[in-house]
């Protein structure tokens, strides 16, 4: 049988000001998956990204401003979905995820799933969350496990893998908004019939430069969480 | 009488502004059309402050004021959504033109046009099922 992994694979990196590690996370990914293209979508990066990330042989799209990571990654589906690439797998740029588990998120891809997500909270390593952020994952879980029908621990984890076949509709349409990109297409996804399956992933804190998401903002956060809940389930 | 010299004086500056925009090819012609219309009711209105009266009158509404006040409501609200749909239209354009620079600069820079062309035609904004837009390449 041939894996998913001998078969042309894109791994897309969004990637905001992560000069400081940005060389090692593409350096690691090409160890993990010798065979996939590394595509760095760098958005608007005021940094070394770009100039790192090609050093390190990555691909490089740099975009004229910064269009948020949903918008980065739509770009990422649209370059694998005009060429022939087989799957695409989203990996963050700031050393959190641990390419190793590539090859767990493609194996679960070719045993018959569409989108599969990294979890972290489902047995491997040690990330806890706690406070608003804890409250809107277990809300997000619970809304998107019903609508997929499997049970789902970590929705909004930025770790995937996606089949051609939702490459192509993610090419079209990949929402951009606040959140979109990790809920709103797992919603996409699970009411298009696509299969959503979770595997265990350990995630690392971060190699360098700092989070998006500041611990003040996690009531702001569970805020934002319930209406993109709610833009999910009414969109079509 | 004062009070006709103050609504007949602010439907005529709107007027004026209005040509202005449009002399100085500063807005679009389908709002041009919506601002004139507006305006010749202001100026009418204006010209006879007890027409509402007539048509609330009519329409079963105790008093004209009224009926001119909740028609402004919804007319105002409904520019809002309109102004706010066409903002997000604008921002899905700019984006899509963003990420094809980044594509022809990454294209520039790995020079594989031949191998694996992106589509080069036009991109077509299509209404996506939810309603927003997306790129049918
Ligand atoms: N393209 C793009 N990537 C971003 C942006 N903001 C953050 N990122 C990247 O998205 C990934 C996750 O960001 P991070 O701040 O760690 O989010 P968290 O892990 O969910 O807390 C990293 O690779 C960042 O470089 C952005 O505005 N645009
Ligand atoms: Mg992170």
């Amino acid at each position: 049988m041939v894996t998913t992994v001998e078969r042309p694979v894109l791994v897309v990196v969004p990637a905001l000001n992560e000069a400081d590690c940005i060389r090692a996370v593409v350096g690691e990914i090409r160890t993990a998956l010798p065979a996939a293209d590394v595509l760095v979508v760098d958005d608007g990066s005021t940094d070394a990204t770009a100039a790192r990330a090609r050093a390190a042989g990555a691909l490089v799209a740099s975009l004229p401003y910064n269009l948020g990571v949903g918008g980065a990654i739509r770009l990422g589906y649209r370059y694998a979905a005009a060429r022939d690439y087989h799957a695409v797998v989203q990996i963050d740029a700031d050393g959190q995820h641990d390419p190793r588990y590539a090859h767990a998120l493609l194996d679960r891809l070719d045993a018959g799933a569409d989108l599969v997500i990294g979890a972290r909270f489902a047995g491997e390593g040690d990330y806890a969350v706690a406070g608003p952020r804890r409250w809107a994952m277990v809300v997000l879980g619970t809304v998107l496990s019903w609508l997929s029908g499997t049970r789902l621990t970590d929705v909004t984890s930025g770790m995937r893998a996606a089949s051609r076949p939702l490459v192509e509709v993610f090419a079209v349409q990949y929402p951009v908004e606040y959140l979109g990109d990790t809920v709103e297409t797992l919603a996409m996804a699970a009411r298009r019939g696509f299969r959503v399956r979770q595997v265990p992933v350990a995630m690392r804190t971060r190699a360098g430069g700092r989070p998006s998401q500041r611990p003040l903002r996690a009531c702001l956060y569970l805020v934002r969480v319930l209406l993109a809940v709610l833009l999910a389930l009414i969109r079509r | 009488m004062r009070l006709v010299l103050l609504t007949a004086s602010t439907g005529l500056a709107i007027l004026t502004g209005l040509t202005e925009l449009l002399r100085r090819r500063r807005l679009r012609e389908k709002y041009a059309a919506l601002w004139l219309v507006t305006a010749a009711f202001v100026v009418a209105l204006s010209l006879y402050p007890s027409g509402p009266d007539l048509v609330a009158g009519l329409l079963g509404v105790r008093s004209g004021i009224s009926l001119v006040l909740f028609l402004s409501v919804v007319f105002l609200l409904s520019i809002c959504m309109h102004l706010t749909w066409e903002a997000s239209r604008l921002d899905d354009k700019t984006r899509i033109l963003s990420e094809e620079i980044a594509l022809i600069r990454l294209e520039r820079e790995t020079g594989d046009q031949s191998t694996s062309p992106l589509p080069s035609g036009p991109v077509v904004l299509v209404p996506s099922p939810d309603g927003r837009h997306g790129h049918d390449g």
